[in-house]
């Protein structure tokens, strides 16, 4: 049996889980086109390889943020939505690891070879 | 008059004629180049061949001669689905499939077992009694019968109160059969390259070359090849093959699983399906019991098996038919089903030039074998939309004008 370990209840059976498909940023609804909502509801990257996804825990009806390789079936790793989002931040300002970042001490190159 | 017999096959004046005639090299150029080697791809082949005069085909297959779901597939056709679309559609395949073994010489086995679709609920019972209109409206022979009916159709199921879902009653398919799958495809593949059309096995299509928003030829791991017209029917690697046209689809690509039992002597008729248990059962004519339910619960590249596959079909298994406690699983496998948000295949023209897809056949794609090659060969062949599949364009996501099968083809294949 494969195991999820979601980020509210810990490791879980996967049959409690729900897929919730690949992660796609919804289109803004005032302004969104009919081919922006043809893309957004139907169209699929469909990804071979690694994916970051929706997955919904049933029982606790609790969404959350998984990446996974659809060629190995290997779960990668499980977030909070929140988590997510914050690592897209970052990933957005160009700092790829923020809490890889050192806090005290050494230079940028110090940290990489450490 | 076994001696007759022995000395007809043993005369030289008789030779049976090969089955397939391969060509060993690649041409530069074809006139229609076919992406997959699958019952589609080559019925396709055989219908542009023969319905249109088109031979110089090539069929390219990254792997062997219908070793993808064609292979892979538990056979069984129908015309019982839910949308006239539909209906209509499926309608024109199983009776195709009746003359089959006759139009390509080859026994397919087609075999007519009557299709139940059980209810044990009241929204299935009413899903039943909709498709029973819908299906009797387009002249397809199906009706709502009750559980006393179903037991006296097929006496082994066990339609009493004491399971843990009560059969209600059936939405029952006279017409339901299954057939010989590989034949099927070997039928078409031979005939086809009997009128000259290559098939081309281990020959991977790596890239698709657009001119001008125009499809011109393939790039494969055996060199570049050109063609006026190209056509995808590779299910599973849909989106792949799609996305290498510049075409994004509504596809997801996510793994049926099913499973045979060791053979033994004819005990079950019909095809029983039950959409609420999410399982369905037939007797092969070799005897073995072959069963499956609805698609994992969520997309993979992988033809793995699992254990909740066989546990959970099990379970409703043997309350339905208590006697296959007795028997043991033979074979597992499963097939990479190109999933659409509506249930329905994607045939027909794209919005690149000279460019075709056949796609979309998620778990219900092999009764459609013989109606698709006929009208893809047509679509292919005068560059227009054929009406039987108008419905089913690409360009419907854009309309928001889906044809909705999911309650007709969602367990039941
Ligand atoms: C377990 C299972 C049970 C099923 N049961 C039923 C059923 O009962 N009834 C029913 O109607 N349907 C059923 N189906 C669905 C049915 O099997 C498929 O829809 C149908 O076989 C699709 O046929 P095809 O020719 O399009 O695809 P395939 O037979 O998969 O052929 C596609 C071919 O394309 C090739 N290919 C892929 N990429 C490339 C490339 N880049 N270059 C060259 N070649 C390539 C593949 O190798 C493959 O051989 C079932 C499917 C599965 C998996």
């Amino acid at each position: 049996m494969k195991i999820l370990n979601c980020p509210l209840n810990g490791p879980r059976n996967i049959s409690e889980f729900v897929w919730g498909g690949e992660m796609k940023p919804m289109p803004d609804p005032a302004t969104a086109t009919d081919a922006q909502w043809t893309d957004f509801l139907f169209l699929e990257d469909n990804t071979a390889g690694e994916i970051t996804e929706w997955w919904l825990h049933a029982p606790t009806n609790y969404w959350f943020i998984a990446r996974r390789n659809t060629l190995t079936d290997e779960i990668i790793e499980t977030m909070t939505y929140d988590a997510y989002l914050a690592r897209q931040k970052a990933n957005a300002s160009g700092e790829a690891e923020p809490a890889a970042k050192p806090t005290t001490g050494g230079t940028e190159t110090g940290a990489t070879s450490a | 008059m076994p001696f007759a017999l022995l000395k007809y096959a043993l005369s030289r004046e008789h030779p049976d004629d090969p089955h397939f005639r391969w060509k060993p090299d690649l041409k530069k150029t074809y006139d229609v180049i076919i992406i997959g080697a699958g019952g589609h791809g080559l019925a396709a082949a055989y219908h542009l061949a023969k319905d249109h005069g088109i031979t110089n085909i090539a069929v390219l297959e990254k792997g062997w001669l219908a070793g993808g779901n064609t292979a892979r597939n538990t056979t069984i056709v129908r015309a019982n689905y839910l949308t006239p679309e539909g209906v209509a559609f499926y309608k024109e395949s199983v009776e195709l499939f009746r003359t089959l073994s006759n139009e390509l010489d080859i026994n397919v086995m087609y075999s007519e077992r009557g299709h139940f679709t059980l209810a044990h609920t009241d929204a299935a019972m009413r899903t039943a009694r909709w498709r029973a209109e819908v299906n009797k409206h387009m002249g397809v022979n199906s009706e709502v019968i009750d559980a006393a009916e179903v037991k006296r159709i097929c006496p082994t199921m066990n339609v009493t109160d004491d399971a843990r879902y009560p059969v209600l009653g059936a939405l029952y398919h006279p017409p339901g059969a299954i057939a010989r799958h590989d034949a099927v495809a070997w039928g078409y593949a031979k005939e086809a390259m009997k009128r000259g059309v290559e098939v081309h096995t281990q020959t991977e299509v790596k890239k698709i070359l657009i001119e001008n928003g125009r499809a011109i030829g393939v790039e494969t791991n055996r060199g570049v090849i050109h063609g006026a017209k190209i056509m995808q029917a590779v299910a599973g690697s849909s989106s792949h093959v799609a996305r290498m046209a510049g075409l994004k689809l509504p596809i997801k690509t996510i793994p049926l699983q099913a499973c045979v039992s060791e053979p033994v002597k004819p005990i079950l008729d019909q095809i029983v399906v039950s959409g609420s248990l999410h399982v369905y059962i037939s007797q092969s004519a070799r005897g073995e019991m072959v069963m499956g339910g609805a698609t994992d619960a969520y997309g993979l590249y992988s033809s793995r098996s699992t254990l909740d596959f066989k546990e959970s079909l099990m379970g409703h298994m043997l309350e339905l038919f208590p006697f296959m406690g007795e028997l043991r699983i033979l074979r597992q496998w499963a097939g990479m089903a190109d999933m659409t948000p509506d249930f329905s295949p994607v045939m027909g023209l794209t919005p690149v030039e000279n460019y075709y897809i056949d796609a979309g056949w998620g778990t219900w794609g092999f009764k459609a074998t013989p109606v698709c090659g006929k009208r893809m060969a047509e679509c292919v062949a005068t560059g227009r939309q054929p009406d039987l599949l108008k419905p089913f364009a690409l360009s419907r996501f854009d309309t928001f004008d889906l044809v909705g099968e999911k309650g007709a083809a969602s367990v039941g294949h």
